[in-house]
């Protein structure tokens, strides 16, 4: 909260100023509720009694939640997004967890070359990150399937962890590790027990990140898939023929678990705290 | 992204076995920067690659030898210049839009919320943990011609019976700014809780009112989210098709929709790679002036 210790303003300054604060208050709720019509919408579609076409409310059950696997192929592409997701949140994971120490922790040459290597991938759309890579699986004659896609989530997902958990390395403060050393820890034992608990929820935000990237990825995925459906693939190619209410159900649910998922980790890292 | 952030600090007298000529740093990079290389840097000359092939007389669809023909570059740019510069058009105003929306959110998250700081950046985060694209599928709901938003515009008078939101340029400017706020909202916040409310105070101590002390002190001071911000839903957006093929109609079509169905419904990869090249190199050029010019050496 901020005071803007004007001296003694006037009644139709402190009117318009009491205005303009809560006006930001308004702007905002009014953000947030275009934030969340369109997922109200993908909830309150989770229950139309739809058939076919899930475009227009035909009336309420519960039958799409008790049978979330009813349409054909929707769960098929859910459990690849899923493997696709925990085997990419993984590799990426660690291959970026291993660059943000490098660079967070160590002198190196090539510092620079490193830092535009992870930002380029993040500054090129997606459009063309997924066609340079089926360009070149055509040009290496290999066909595109689930690896092709786990090989290219990986690949997108690295930058984002580096970035985040360089930025919690960074946040550490210095005087910690070194009261392990000075308490007699070596520097693996400091590392251990010391540095990577501190880092480990910078970690964790950075899978889920990846995590919801690669899960929600649907332009790369598309690109590199071949044949293999993923989640957000079912989606696009039922669009046109009208989406089962089912997807409503899988992507409602992943809202809540995700959500359930970052407020547990908060309450979590906020006793930690306390303690 | 602000990428450089902190690394004096954790540099300055960090205990951690801090070895100039260690092995160390190369072999906890070697893994992650290969495949970088391999999957991100490889491809993009095999991308290049691919962008000069020519189809050769009487061959099978899709097979491609390359005969460095540097006029696909021209022809594939001819072809679709209307959709080139949409793209770059819908996604500026795209981004100018979310700039709109999620300044006064982050301003009001990072100076007014109080104790629900942290709720509320989560829910700035949570509706994108629901696929976008069943959001955007929302969206052409929300946007029917029947649906809540034309009906209520509809009310209005003198305006016409066939008044229509869906499948229109403002749906895809609509539903591209939708998809990409949090990468604008989030770069924002970062920088506008940065700001030291005392500098602030200092401003109005100085006799400078809301709006000067807004101009002066909190918009400059924000400047290197404003720039990541706008950066990260530019970029994406100028490259994105799923929008325009949702939301939109034939002649809404974007770069992206015309590298999409050169690459899988026409099979003319040639024209596709050519495509995303021009795309990629114009994008980095405008973000390289664009970083330039706002003096923001921060990002990279």
């Amino acid at each position: 909260m901020t005071k803007i210790a004007a001296p003694r303003p006037s009644l139709s300054h402190r009117t318009s100023r009491w205005f303009a604060r809560n006006l930001i208050r308004i702007y905002a709720g009014v953000a947030f509720v275009y934030l969340f019509i369109p997922v109200a919408y993908t909830f309150a579609f989770s229950f139309n009694d739809a058939g076919k076409s899930n475009l227009v409310w035909q009336g309420f059950t519960l039958e799409n939640w008790k049978n979330p696997c009813g349409a054909p192929q929707v769960c098929e592409s859910v459990v690849n997004s899923l493997q696709i997701g925990v085997i990419s949140t993984v590799l990426a994971a660690i291959l970026g967890t291993m660059i943000a120490f490098a660079l967070g922790r160590h002198k190196f040459k090539g510092r620079k070359t490193t830092n535009l290597l992870i930002f380029l991938p993040m500054a090129t759309p997606e459009v063309v990150l997924g066609a340079s890579l089926l360009a070149m699986f055509l040009n290496l004659r290999i066909n595109p399937g689930f690896w092709t896609v786990v090989i290219a989530h990986v690949m997108f997902c690295i930058s984002f962890v580096v970035v985040t958990v360089k930025a919690r390395i960074a946040s550490l403060d210095p005087r910690l590790e070194q009261a392990a050393m000075d308490l007699y820890a070596n520097e693996k034992e400091t590392f251990r027990y010391v540095t990577l608990p501190l880092v480990m929820p910078g970690i964790a935000g950075a899978a889920l990140l990846a995590f919801s990237l690669s899960f929600d990825d649907f332009i790369i995925t598309n690109f590199n898939s071949g044949i293999v459906s993923t989640f957000p693939k079912f989606v696009y190619v039922s669009a046109a023929r009208g989406i089962p209410a089912q997807a409503n159900v899988i992507g409602s649910a992943m809202f809540f678990i995700a959500l359930i998922i970052v407020i547990v980790g908060q309450i979590v890292s906020r006793q930690r705290r306390k303690g | 992204m602000a990428f450089l952030h902190g690394l004096s600090k954790s540099h300055t007298g960090s205990g951690s076995g801090l070895k100039s000529r260690s092995l160390t740093p190369y072999i906890l990079l070697a893994p992650g920067l290969i495949w970088l290389i391999t999957f991100f840097i490889i491809p993009i000359f095999s991308l290049a690659s691919t962008s000069t092939m020519v189809r050769p007389e009487g061959s099978q669809i899709g097979t491609y030898v390359q005969e460095l023909r540097f006029a696909n570059y021209i022809d594939a740019f001819l072809a679709s210049r209307e959709q080139y510069l949409r793209s770059f058009i819908y996604a500026a105003l795209a981004t100018l839009l979310a700039l709109a929306i999620a300044y006064p959110l982050a301003y009001a998250i990072a100076f007014k919320s109080g104790k629900f700081r942290n709720i509320l950046l989560v829910l700035v985060i949570a509706p994108f943990f629901t696929s976008f694209l069943l959001r955007t599928i929302a969206w052409t709901q929300i946007l029917a011609d029947s649906g809540p938003v034309v009906s209520a515009i509809k009310v209005i008078p003198f305006i016409d019976e066939t008044f229509r939101i869906n499948n229109t340029s403002t749906a895809v400017v609509i539903g591209l700014a939708y998809n990409f706020l949090p990468f604008m909202t989030l770069p924002l916040y970062a920088s506008l809780e940065r700001i030291d409310p005392r500098t602030l105070e200092a401003s109005g101590d100085l006799y400078a009112n809301g709006l000067t002390t807004f101009r002066k002190v909190t918009l400059p001071l924000s400047m290197p989210g404003v720039v990541a911000g706008t950066l990260l839903t530019f970029i994406p957006a100028a490259g994105d098709y799923v929008n325009a093929a949702i939301l939109g109609n034939p002649n809404t079509k974007m770069i992206g929709n015309v590298i999409e169905s050169r690459f899988f419904a026409v099979v003319d990869y040639p024209t596709a790679a050519a495509l995303s090249f021009t795309l990629m190199a114009t994008i980095l050029i405008l973000v390289t002036l664009y970083i330039r010019r706002s003096g923001t050496d921060e990002l990279v």
